[in-house]
C-alpha cells in the first residue's frame, strides 16, 4: 500500500476546507435567516433544514454530471482533483452548518434583539457582536459540518475516483482495503481516522474555550 | 486559521496541473491486484507521464471514458469493448495481458464441483445443489462473462434465493462469499492477492471459457477533443510493447504469476 501519510493530509485538507467554505455560506445565511425579513424566508428555513439528511452519494453523482467532460462545468477541469471532493462536502455540509447556526442566532435575537435595537443599532451593526456571543454554539454547528466531511466516502468516491497520490483520502483508502481483504489494515486506518477526526473537534473546542 | 489556510493553499496545489498527466479508467482486478501500481512507476519514470488510475468495473470504465473523463481504458469484455468502439468511442484496441477465471467456494464443496474443469457443468451443479452463489451483478467484465456462461447454461438463477447479486466489486463479491460459505466467479489476479479467504479454495479452472482477456483501448479525438491523445498512445503502446510486456510477465505474488504477458497467449 501507499504511504499513509498523504492519504492523511490530503484528507484533511479537503475536509477542513469544506467545512470552512460550508461555515462561509451556512454562517451569513444562518444570519440572514435570523435576522432578516423577506418572502419566501419561512420555506428557506423549511428547505436548509431538509438538507440536512442530504444523501452524499446523489451529490457527488450531480456533482460528477456537472465537471464531466460531457457536462456543463467540464471545461473547468475539475472532475478527479482534490478541488471537486472540496466542493462536494462543501455542499454536503453547508445546510448543516446553516442549519444548526440559524437555530442559535434566532434564540440569541429573539434575547437580545429588543436591546440592540433599543441602542439604535442596525441588524447590519448588531451582527457583529451577535456572532461573538454565539461564537460556541456556531464553533459546535461548524464541527458538525467538519464530521460529515471528514466521514462522507460516497461524494469523494465519485468525483474524486479515489486515485492513488491524487485523491485517495482515508475514507476511500479503508473502502479499498477493505475491497482488497485487508480487513485487519482497513479497521487500523479506520481508527486512526476516528482519532484524527476526535483530535481536531477537541483541538478546535479547546482553542475556543481559552479564548473565552 | 494559518494551519486552515495552509490547508486551503495544499488543496490548491493537489489540484493544480503539474506534471503531464493522463486518466486511466481501468478494472479493478488489474488495479486492487497490485499489476498497475507495480508496473506503471517504469513508465512514469521513462517518460515523464504521470497515469492516474481510476479502478472501475469495466461497464463504469467504459462509460466514464464515452463520456469523456478518461484519457483511455484497460478493461476486460471483449463484447461491452466492441460495442464501445462500434459507437465511435474508441479507435485501437490492442491485447495486453491475460489470464484466466476461476470458479472459488467453501472447501466442504456443497456443490460437489471440486476439480471439475467443465465451468457450464458446474454451473449446472451449483443450481442442481441450491448452493450459495455470488454474483457481482455491477456490470463488470466478471459479471458478463457470468452472465454469458449462466445464458449457456439455459437456466435463469435472477430470482432463485440461493444466487445472490450483491452489486459490487471482485473484493467485496470475495468477501460476501467468505461470509456466507457460497461459490463465486472470480479472475485469478484478484484472488492471488485476495487476503480475506476463510474457507474459500479454486474449485473450478482450466475451461477455455474462462479464459480472461485484458485490452487497452484510445479514446477516439474525434468524439472526445478533450482526450490526451499523443501520452495515451505512448502509454499504450509501452503496455503492448516489450517493456510494458516483460513487466506485466514480472509481476509474481507468492510465488505466483498473476497476469501472463499477451504473447503467452495459449490460443489463437
Amino acid at each position: 500500500m501507499e504511504p499513509f501519510l498523504p492519504i492523511v493530509e490530503l484528507s484533511l485538507a479537503v475536509s477542513l476546507s469544506a467545512a470552512v467554505l460550508a461555515a462561509a455560506a451556512g454562517i451569513p445565511l444562518a444570519a440572514l435567516l435570523a435576522l432578516a425579513h423577506f418572502p419566501g424566508r419561512r420555506a428557506l428555513v423549511v428547505a436548509v433544514n431538509a438538507l440536512l439528511g442530504l444523501p452524499p452519494v446523489v451529490v457527488g453523482l450531480a456533482m460528477y454530471l456537472l465537471l464531466s467532460n460531457a457536462g456543463p462545468l467540464g471545461f473547468l477541469g475539475l472532475l478527479f482533483t482534490p478541488a471537486a471532493m472540496v466542493l462536494a462536502q462543501a455542499i454536503l455540509a453547508t445546510p448543516i452548518v446553516a442549519a444548526l447556526a440559524h437555530r442559535v442566532l434566532e434564540a440569541r435575537w429573539a434575547e437580545y434583539g429588543r436591546a440592540f435595537q433599543a441602542s439604535g443599532a442596525s441588524c447590519i451593526q448588531a451582527l457583529p457582536h451577535l456572532l461573538a456571543m454565539s461564537r460556541r454554539p456556531l464553533t459546535t454547528a461548524v464541527l458538525a459540518g467538519f464530521g460529515r466531511t471528514i466521514s462522507e466516502v460516497g461524494a469523494v468516491l465519485i468525483v474524486g475516483g479515489n486515485i492513488a497520490f491524487h485523491t485517495r483520502v482515508m475514507t476511500t483508502a479503508v473502502a479499498l482495503e477493505t475491497n482488497m481483504g485487508n480487513l485487519e489494515l482497513a479497521l487500523s486506518l479506520g481508527l486512526v481516522l476516528i482519532g484524527i477526526s476526535v483530535t481536531v473537534s477537541s483541538a478546535v473546542l479547546v482553542l475556543g474555550e481559552g479564548r473565552q | 486559521m494559518r494551519f486552515l489556510l495552509f490547508a486551503f493553499l495544499l488543496v490548491c496545489a493537489a489540484g493544480g496541473a503539474r506534471a503531464e498527466s493522463i486518466v486511466l479508467a481501468s478494472t479493478t482486478s488489474v488495479d486492487n491486484s497490485g499489476l498497475l501500481s507495480r508496473i506503471l512507476p517504469a513508465f512514469t519514470a521513462k517518460t515523464g507521464i504521470e497515469v492516474k488510475v481510476l479502478a472501475q468495473g469495466t461497464g463504469q470504465a467504459l462509460a466514464t471514458a464515452a463520456r469523456g473523463d478518461a484519457d483511455l481504458v484497460l478493461v476486460h469484455d471483449p463484447e461491452a469493448e466492441a460495442k464501445f468502439i462500434a459507437a465511435g468511442n474508441g479507435i485501437l484496441r490492442r491485447e495486453i495481458a491475460w489470464n484466466d477465471f476461476i470458479f472459488v467456494g467453501p472447501k466442504a464443496d456443497p456443490a460437489g464441483i471440486a476439480g471439475m474443469r467443465d465451468a457450464i457443468a458446474a454451473l449446472k451443479a451449483v443450481a442442481a445443489a441450491r448452493a450459495p452463489f455470488v454474483s457481482r451483478g455491477d456490470d463488470s467484465g466478471t459479471d458478463a462473462l457470468e452472465k454469458r456462461l449462466w445464458k449457456v447454461t439455459g437456466i435463469d438463477p435472477a430470482h432463485q434465493d440461493w444466487y445472490r447479486d450483491i452489486g459490487g466489486g471482485m473484493g467485496a463479491a470475495l468477501n460476501a462469499a467468505a461470509a456466507m460459505d457460497a461459490v463465486t466467479l472470480s479472475d485469478r489476479g484478484t484472488w492471488l492477492s485476495f487476503n480475506n479467504r476463510r474457507n474459500l479454495v479454486v474449485l473450478v479452472q482450466g475451461d477455455a471459457l474462462l479464459l480472461n482477456r485484458y485490452d487497452v483501448i484510445q479514446l477516439d479525438p474525434k468524439k472526445h477533443p478533450n482526450v490526451k491523445v499523443a501520452p495515451a498512445r505512448q502509454l499504450a503502446e509501452w503496455l503492448a510493447g516489450p517493456e510494458g510486456q516483460a513487466a506485466i510477465g514480472a509481476y509474481v505474488l507468492g510465488g505466483e504469476q498473476l497476469f501472463h504477458p499477451d504473447a503467452d497467449k495459449p490460443y489463437e
